[in-house]
């Protein structure tokens, strides 16, 4: 997956937890909670979704990595690079 | 005053039905006699009849808030906010930390669990795919925590089990929480999610009590001699209760006032039903009330439609009404089904209007009256038309042997 895919993936995934999110103002280098209607069970929504999606296992330590979407997609890139 | 004596009173009502979505079109299709019941087709087990409710789930909340949470939430947080509204009442007019929500369930978590189930089933079983949600979506109070959430109240919520008996049962709480002065003001109602849960269809079909017919509107037809089961249905209703001293200098509108009420316990059998013993409590609902049996107008029947529960209520209404020909006697679940937690203050609150128009809804689908279930003054086919209605007796009886009661009377100074 290219870093736009993976950029797609995630907004998708959040468009499907919350099809009212609005990304037209979304700062990818600030934490995607400051931005839109996300709370913790969100991004453990997001962590089931990259687990259903591409059977990914992300550690709990891992989370903090999931913040902004840049971040998401710095961490995801290596994992995803052959899906 | 006695907190006991305390007069209780209904001033506002929400409610979703599988045949309307507020109390003015649900009284004129109960009238009428217009049933909705549809067939629905279900994981595992195929196509049933039921009833499903239809209303603007998102008017109160989110679509993301109602996909986190559950169907009962969804159901409750509209049917609260129909009722406040219903009640003209600011959620500032009471101190948010003096409202109680008491919800009444016949049994939670049970779709929640079967569609997670059926979740890891995609994924060879594997328990990482369970879901976070799991917990708070069936815990015991999830339908009554998602009402305080929505409107913001800080008093108690929970929920009150009480199999079929649960909404009669919730607002018999109310009442009592209102009197013992720990709240002052409630939400009380009840709340069904069943007809997603292909467990509780599978059930009442291995027990030989779920309803079968072609016509999915004709399947549910208490007290006809062709009667063959219950038919599950979806919904809610939650009433507004406040003392009446409050109700009046507000300039409430008072629907009726709680006269009496009675909880008891066959402590005989799982799931038979036993007519001494809910005669038993309507008896003792009326002497709560300070009435005999021929000061009531309107008595709503619980019965669904099975063979036994029907001759069984029949038979207590029989032995308390004996001496009460003025009495008349109906049931709503022929027209919406069996709203399992909800059917107690659904049925309670499509009979409310008879204190305005004086007609009674009819029981529906009643082709051959059974013999063992004929009561003089039963509304069969059509409505009816009184003088005057100014008392309705709830019957609403459920598994494990639990039966209540509750007498409502017009408001009179």
């Amino acid at each position: 997956m290219t870093r736009d895919d993976i950029k797609d993936l995630i907004l998708e995934i959040i468009k499907d937890i919350d099809e009212d999110a609005d990304f037209d103002t979304l700062q990818s280098d600030q934490p995607l909670r400051d931005q839109l209607d996300l709370d913790s069970m969100d991004f453990l929504d997001i962590v089931m979704e990259l687990r259903k999606r591409h059977k990914l296992q992300i550690p709990e330590e891992d989370y903090p990595q999931l913040a902004s979407l840049d971040s998401c997609v710095n961490y995801l890139e290596p994992l995803l690079k052959n899906a | 005053m006695d907190s006991n004596q305390q007069r209780i009173v209904i001033t506002g009502v929400g409610l979703a039905a599988p045949n309307a979505d507020n109390l003015k079109d649900f009284r004129k299709k109960l009238l009428a006699g217009i049933s909705e019941i549809k067939e629905i087709n279900l994981r595992y087990f195929g196509p049933a009849p039921a009833g499903i409710c239809t209303f603007d789930e998102t008017r109160y909340r989110k679509k993301k808030e109602n996909k986190r949470g559950t169907r009962a939430g969804c159901l409750g947080v509209y049917c609260a906010h129909e009722a406040m509204a219903d009640a003209t009442l600011d959620i500032d007019y009471y101190d948010r930390s003096r409202i109680g929500v008491y919800i009444g369930l016949t049994e939670h978590g049970t779709v929640e669990t079967e569609n997670e189930i059926f979740n890891i089933s995609q994924y060879n079983y594997d328990v990482n795919y369970w879901t976070h949600h799991h917990n708070p979506r069936t815990v015991l109070n999830n339908p009554a925590g998602e009402i305080t959430m929505s409107l913001g109240i800080t008093g108690p919520h929970y929920a009150i089990g009480a199999a079929c008996a649960a909404g009669n049962a919730s607002l018999i709480q109310g009442v009592q929480m209102l009197r013992l002065g720990e709240v002052d003001m409630a939400l009380a109602g009840g709340i069904s999610e069943s007809t997603g849960s292909f467990g509780i269809f599978a059930s009442f079909k291995a027990q030989g009590a779920l309803a079968e017919a072609e016509d999915p509107r004709q399947a549910c037809r208490p007290f006809d001699i062709e009667r063959n089961g219950i038919v599950v249905s979806e919904g809610a209703c939650i009433y507004v209760l406040e003392r009446l001293e409050k109700a009046l200098e507000r300039g409430a509108r008072i629907y009726g006032e709680v006269a009496g009420y009675c909880i008891n316990s066959d402590a005989r059998d799982f799931v038979l039903p036993y007519g001494k013993r809910q005669a038993e409590c309507i008896q003792q609902a009326l002497n709560r009330a300070g009435l005999k049996a021929a000061d009531i107008d309107i008595i709503n029947t619980h019965a669904t439609g099975t063979k036994q529960g029907d001759i069984e209520e029949c038979k207590a209404i029989r032995q308390v009404f004996g001496e009460a020909p003025a009495t008349y006697i109906n049931n709503t679940k022929s027209i919406i089904g069996h709203a399992m937690g909800a059917a107690g203050v659904l049925e309670l609150a499509g009979n409310l209007p008879a204190f305005e128009d004086n007609m009674i809804h009819p029981t529906i689908n009643v082709s051959n009256l059974d013999p063992e279930c004929a009561l003089p003054n039963m509304v069969l086919n059509k409505p009816t038309q009184l003088k005057s209605v100014s008392t309705i007796l709830n019957n609403s009886f459920g598994m494990v042997g639990i039966n209540s009661v509750i007498i409502v009377k017009k408001y009179e100074d």
